[in-house]
């Protein structure tokens, strides 16, 4: 019982606690180069997920055989060789998505949410713990992405999902660099609000 | 003339801050004084013109005729990483006084986005602006190695007006008396989409 509850809190507290947008503030740049519509921004959580589940695994199973002194670059190797398996899973399967997410499929490598993670928790904790971690933190970071690219799809091009609700085209700046920045802005606005009571 | 235009799209039209949201992460991290933004941004400089010079060689004469271009990733950050500590070690040496300047932003540049993303985009995107005669006659929009430099700098003159500028209304804003769910990084982003509306003005000028 106490070992499912501590599984779950561990999910959660990447969602809440540890929210990688809202909280630690940490991935930026793909949260705001990729969120024009919820979908973008989900394949984009999405696939930052796999990479920082598997990389966390890797991380987590040879931590012990890496010199301290060197593991920042073997850490950046290991999450580098996910990275590459991503772009071409995307890119043989997902060829639309792959070309709309471009240049930031690569960068994940450089997301500090990944190295951060395997920093900070994956070289000191097992497989399992490191793999439910990743996907706590993958499952934040995708859902903050989602949230921030329906508002963002709502308000610049009057759809959600792709689905076309109105006939109107809905106001482009939302779409375009300001309304990612603003847009960002009010949500962490009302996250503050919703989450630090005092 | 194409240099001129390389330089009005990256510093302006382009601006690798605001228009391609790359280097977000030390945008909002060191812009809370100006002389801090300054030494950032002459770190990011020096480092980019020196990784798009190495990258841009590793891609035409390694990766390309050998044929593992899908080592680009793995080998263009590790290049980065291990210039990064390279840079930090001669200038420590040779410069003590620049060293004391910039030291503190080195390390944090191997994960600014900004290095990589300009090293991959001169590598594998086309220009509409670059129109380059190759040497069997056809018109290449691929940047050559003294473009592709120049563009680096010019994305880091971008990054540094962004930077600086930003920093400057910060050092402002301190001042003020701000609702509390809006204090740190809430306001600071609000500020930048108004920045970054302003920079729309400058599209369609390349």
């Amino acid at each position: 019982m106490s070992e499912k509850n501590k599984s779950l809190s561990l999910i959660v507290d990447g969602i809440i606690k540890n929210n990688p947008t809202f909280v630690l503030v940490l991935g930026m740049c793909p949260t705001l180069g990729t969120t024009t519509s919820a979908l973008n921004g989900m394949g984009m959580g999405l696939a930052t997920m796999f990479v920082l589940v598997l990389s966390n695994m890797a991380i987590s199973a040879t931590a012990r055989f890496i010199p301290d002194k060197v593991r920042i670059p073997s850490y950046i190797v290991i999450i580098a060789t996910f990275v590459t398996l991503v772009q071409f899973l995307l890119q043989a399967y997902l060829p639309s998505l792959y070309d709309t997410l471009g240049l930031f499929i690569p960068l994940i490598v450089v997301n500090c949410i990944v190295l951060g993670r395997a920093e900070a928790f994956a070289n000191k904790h097992t497989v399992a713990e490191s793999a439910l971690d990743g996907i706590g933190i993958g499952l934040g970071f995708t859902l903050a992405l989602t949230a921030l690219g329906l508002v963002r799809e709502i308000l610049g091009s009057g759809s959600a999902f792709g689905w076309h609700f109105t006939n109107s085209d809905g106001m482009l700046a939302f779409v375009l660099a300001p309304g990612a920045f603003l847009v960002l802005g009010y949500l962490m606005v009302l996250f503050n609000k919703f989450t630090k009571k005092a | 003339m194409v240099y001129f235009l390389i330089l009005i799209s990256a510093v302006f039209v382009n601006n690798v801050v605001l228009a391609q949201f790359l280097g977000i992460c030390p945008f909002f991290g060191v812009s809370k004084k100006v002389s801090t933004a300054v030494g950032m941004s002459a770190a990011v400089m020096f480092v980019m013109a020196l990784a798009t010079l190495v990258t841009y060689m590793l891609q035409n004469y390694v990766l390309v005729p050998y044929k593992i271009e899908f080592l680009q990733t793995i080998s263009f950050i590790l290049v980065i990483a291990a210039l990064v500590q390279m840079v930090e070690i001669i200038l420590k040496k040779i410069s003590p006084s620049l060293y004391q300047a910039l030291g503190i932003f080195l390390p944090l540049i191997t994960t600014n986005c900004v290095v990589l993303g300009v090293a991959i985009q001169v590598v594998s995107s086309e220009f509409p602006y670059i129109n380059n005669v190759m040497a069997d006659g056809t018109v290449s929009n691929m940047m050559n190695l003294g473009q592709s430099v120049v563009f680096a700098i010019c994305t880091a003159l971008g990054y540094g007006l962004a930077l600086i500028l930003f920093a400057g209304m910060r050092e402002q804003m301190e001042m003020n008396n701000i609702p509390k769910p809006f204090r740190g990084i809430p306001i600071a982003l609000i500020t930048a989409g108004i920045m970054a509306m302003a920079f729309m003005g400058f599209s369609g000028l390349v």
